[in-house]
């Protein structure tokens, strides 16, 4: 029950908000259903925590610790941006940049966006997920372009046909994944639910799950960005409204990245090797390494926190790839403390780039001068995802350095030295724009400024103290992922 | 068993898929483009009718509709619709070096039956045979998609390569579950039709549909 109102209230806002979305309300209405979405996954979570795993609606839904956490974090990340961006979008409005019919559209594909997350999480069968992901391409990139200048314009169309053609990648890989179990489960849609696969993932055909698995990761890698394919992200999250780049960085990522752990699980067990780690690795490693290295070289705020996105879904791939209990219990901390971390800087950059009138870093200066809490909000976020103690960040990169210098000691100089060429990067250039003499203006609305501090505080928490009930979350998670 | 024609009758389709592919890599008019695209649906929709009528899947009657339906009359129809509004009906793209695409092409047919061989020994239908061909249509619209400076091209060939992974889906395991090739068949008429909205939006801000004036975005 709690499945269809997870899914059910970002769907129906989403088709309400496509008649209403230009209202004066639309913009409490988009923050009301995501509310309902948040209830119905808080319930979910519950029953969840209670009862363990479960199955729904003929099979075809499947929630396990693994995904009612990510779950749980979508709903809530999707809640606290719908609520930045009721005075965001406002004062985009005032600024002459959306028309009313924009916004409509906004308003609609946010919350349908939000709806192709949630299917991703929670359906069981391998193909409705590639369709959920698409889905998730598709409704952003009207989004992405949605100020029509040249460059969003550019920026979608890249996004569209990168990730088309990625995810072009992962439905072969499916197909071979089907390929592969139709053998054992029959013809069907048995065949691809993965509850189904999980059982029987032992006898899987190894030659083609191998080949499968590097299909879907290069198809579910595009939409995590990992290097050599994120060359869509930065843009992409550079060009559209803030709120977008907001939830493409802090939700979508963790999502696609999701697709590949769940591939991952199928083809650790066909395979009986490390071969699906190692990739992971890899590319994790790679993501690392040339995020951190380009950080340095940007000149627009939201490209230069696209890039700190690729870096730490990179480091979160390298962990999963890693395995076992600290790396993956790390890998999923580090998961959500770069939502919360990574949302918050991009709600507080939003509005400094608002009062700048200009995304460029050079003209944004001294943002604390002229609103303390636009500049606490940034200074500290930036902070936290640098990975300083006492913030969460901290807490789980600590523990991936840690489980890769046991493991991987290879490895360790390269996590090190990149993690120092980042934080040079990143602080170098926030620091002035939050300090010295301002030169930015005031904003016309109040912005709504409480996600950042709760978003900041929830990650302040993770790092003090993870309350008890989370690590057995964590711990009953990372046992179902190895 | 299945009948010795309708074998034959596959490997001819298969054939016809990979000349149309061809045909689409050297093909300069962005009308004879949507022709050959509605043709290669047209094949794959008869190819799968025969499967389903020598194998006896129901599921696949309803395949080969859909793709009648989706891929040979409504996405053309769009398409057309598309380039008469746009204006761009008699466009003819200036494509360089055909021979040298062609030689890439049919290295890349020779890349994909390579890489084909061992799934298709493995598989258990009788179009395994036709997997290879299946792999060289996705990858000759990949090298497409490659070479083309204008956006209703690339389109296209993102499109046919959709074709190529649909008949790799049947001829390796008889075609994907039904509720997801319907996803699958949703996600690729609600793709063209924002690609449509957006063809106008990018008309709008750059006067062409030429893609180099999207190539500012670079890191410099």
């Amino acid at each position: 029950m709690e499945i269809a109102w997870v899914l059910g209230a970002p769907l129906l806002g989403g088709l309400l908000l496509a008649f209403w979305g230009a209202r004066r309300w639309a913009a409490e209405l988009n923050a009301c259903a995501s509310f309902f979405t948040l209830l119905a996954a808080a319930a979910l979570t519950v029953h969840i925590i209670e009862h363990g795993p479960m199955l729904r609606f003929g099979q075809q839904f499947f929630v396990d610790s693994f995904n009612v956490f990510l779950v749980a974090l979508t709903a809530f990340v999707g809640f606290t941006t719908s609520l930045f961006s009721r005075p965001y979008m406002r004062i985009e409005q005032e600024h002459g940049k959306l028309t009313p019919n924009m916004l409509r559209l906004y308003h609609s594909m946010f919350q349908l966006f939000i709806f192709t997350m949630l299917l991703a999480l929670l359906t069981n069968n391998m193909g409705i997920l590639w369709v959920a992901m698409e889905a998730a391409t598709l409704t952003t990139v009207l989004l992405v372009s949605l100020y029509r200048t040249p460059s969003s314009l550019e920026a979608a169309w890249k996004y569209f046909i990168l990730c088309g053609v990625g995810i072009a990648q992962a439905l072969f890989g499916t197909i071979l994944l089907y390929f592969a179990s139709e053998k054992l489960l029959g013809a069907g849609g048995q065949a691809l639910l993965w509850t189904h696969l999980d059982t029987i993932r032992t006898q899987l055909e190894p030659t083609v799950l191998s080949l499968a698995f590097v299909f879907l990761l290069v198809g579910y890698g595009t939409k995590v960005g990992l290097v050599p394919l994120h060359s869509w992200l930065p843009d992409a999250h550079a060009e559209g409204p803030t709120p977008v780049s907001a939830v493409l960085s802090g939700l979508l990522l963790n999502v696609a990245l999701y697709a590949v752990i769940r591939c991952k699980i199928l083809v650790d067990g066909a395979l009986q090797s490390h071969l699906a780690g190692d990739l992971m690795m890899g590319f994790g490693l790679l993501s690392v390494v040339v995020a951190a290295f380009f950080l340095s070289r940007q000149k627009d705020i939201k490209r230069l926190f696209a890039y700190s996105s690729i870096e730490h879904m990179g480091l979160t791939t390298f962990a999963f790839g890693m395995g076992g209990p600290v790396g993956t219990f790390a890998a999923l901390l580090h998961m959500t403390v770069h939502s919360l971390t990574k949302s918050a800087i991009f709600f507080t950059v939003g509005h400094a780039a608002q009062k700048a009138g200009t995304q460029s870093m050079d003209r944004i200066r001294g943002l604390i001068r002229q609103s303390p809490t636009i500049g606490w909000g940034l200074i500290l976020g930036t902070l936290a995802i640098l990975g300083m103690p006492p913030f969460g960040v901290f807490t789980s990169e600590f523990l991936i350095l840690t489980t890769a210098m046991h493991h991987q000691p290879w490895a360790t100089p390269f996590l090190l030295l990149s993690l120092a060429v980042a934080f040079a990067g990143i602080f170098g250039k926030v620091q002035p724009m939050v300090f010295g003499e301002t030169t930015v203006q005031p904003l016309p609305h109040r912005p709504a400024l409480v996600p950042v501090f709760v978003h900041l505080a929830a990650v302040l928490t993770l790092g003090l103290l993870i309350p008890p009930y989370l690590v057995s979350w964590y711990h009953s998670a990372a046992a179902l992922i190895g | 068993m299945v009948a010795p024609l309708s074998s034959q009758l596959i490997n001819l389709f298969a054939a016809l898929l990979l000349l149309i592919a061809f045909a689409m890599l050297s093909q300069r008019r962005v009308l004879s483009l949507i022709n050959l695209y509605a043709l290669q649906g047209l094949v794959l929709a008869l190819s799968t009718a025969t499967v389903a009528y020598s194998t006896h899947q129901e599921h696949l009657y309803y395949s080969a509709g859909l793709t009648l339906f989706l891929k040979v009359l409504l996405l053309p129809w769009i398409l057309h619709r598309l380039i008469r509004r746009l204006n761009i009906k008699w466009d003819v793209e200036t494509l360089i070096n055909i021979p040298t695409t062609m030689l890439l092409g049919i290295v890349l047919v020779i890349m994909a039956f390579n890489v084909a061989l061992p799934i298709s020994q493995m598989a258990g239908t009788f179009t395994r045979a036709t997997l290879g061909i299946a792999t060289a249509s996705v990858l000759l619209s990949f090298l497409m998609m490659i070479t083309r400076r204008k956006a209703v091209p690339q389109v296209i060939g993102f499109l046919s390569m959709e074709n190529g992974l649909f008949f790799a889906a049947t001829s390796a395991t008889y075609g994907m579950p039904m509720v997801v090739e319907l996803g699958i068949a949703l996600d690729v008429l609600v793709g063209t039709v924002i690609l449509g909205i957006f063809f106008f939006q990018i008309r709008e801000a750059f006067d062409s549909l030429e893609l180099r004036h999207l190539e500012r975005l670079r890191e410099d």
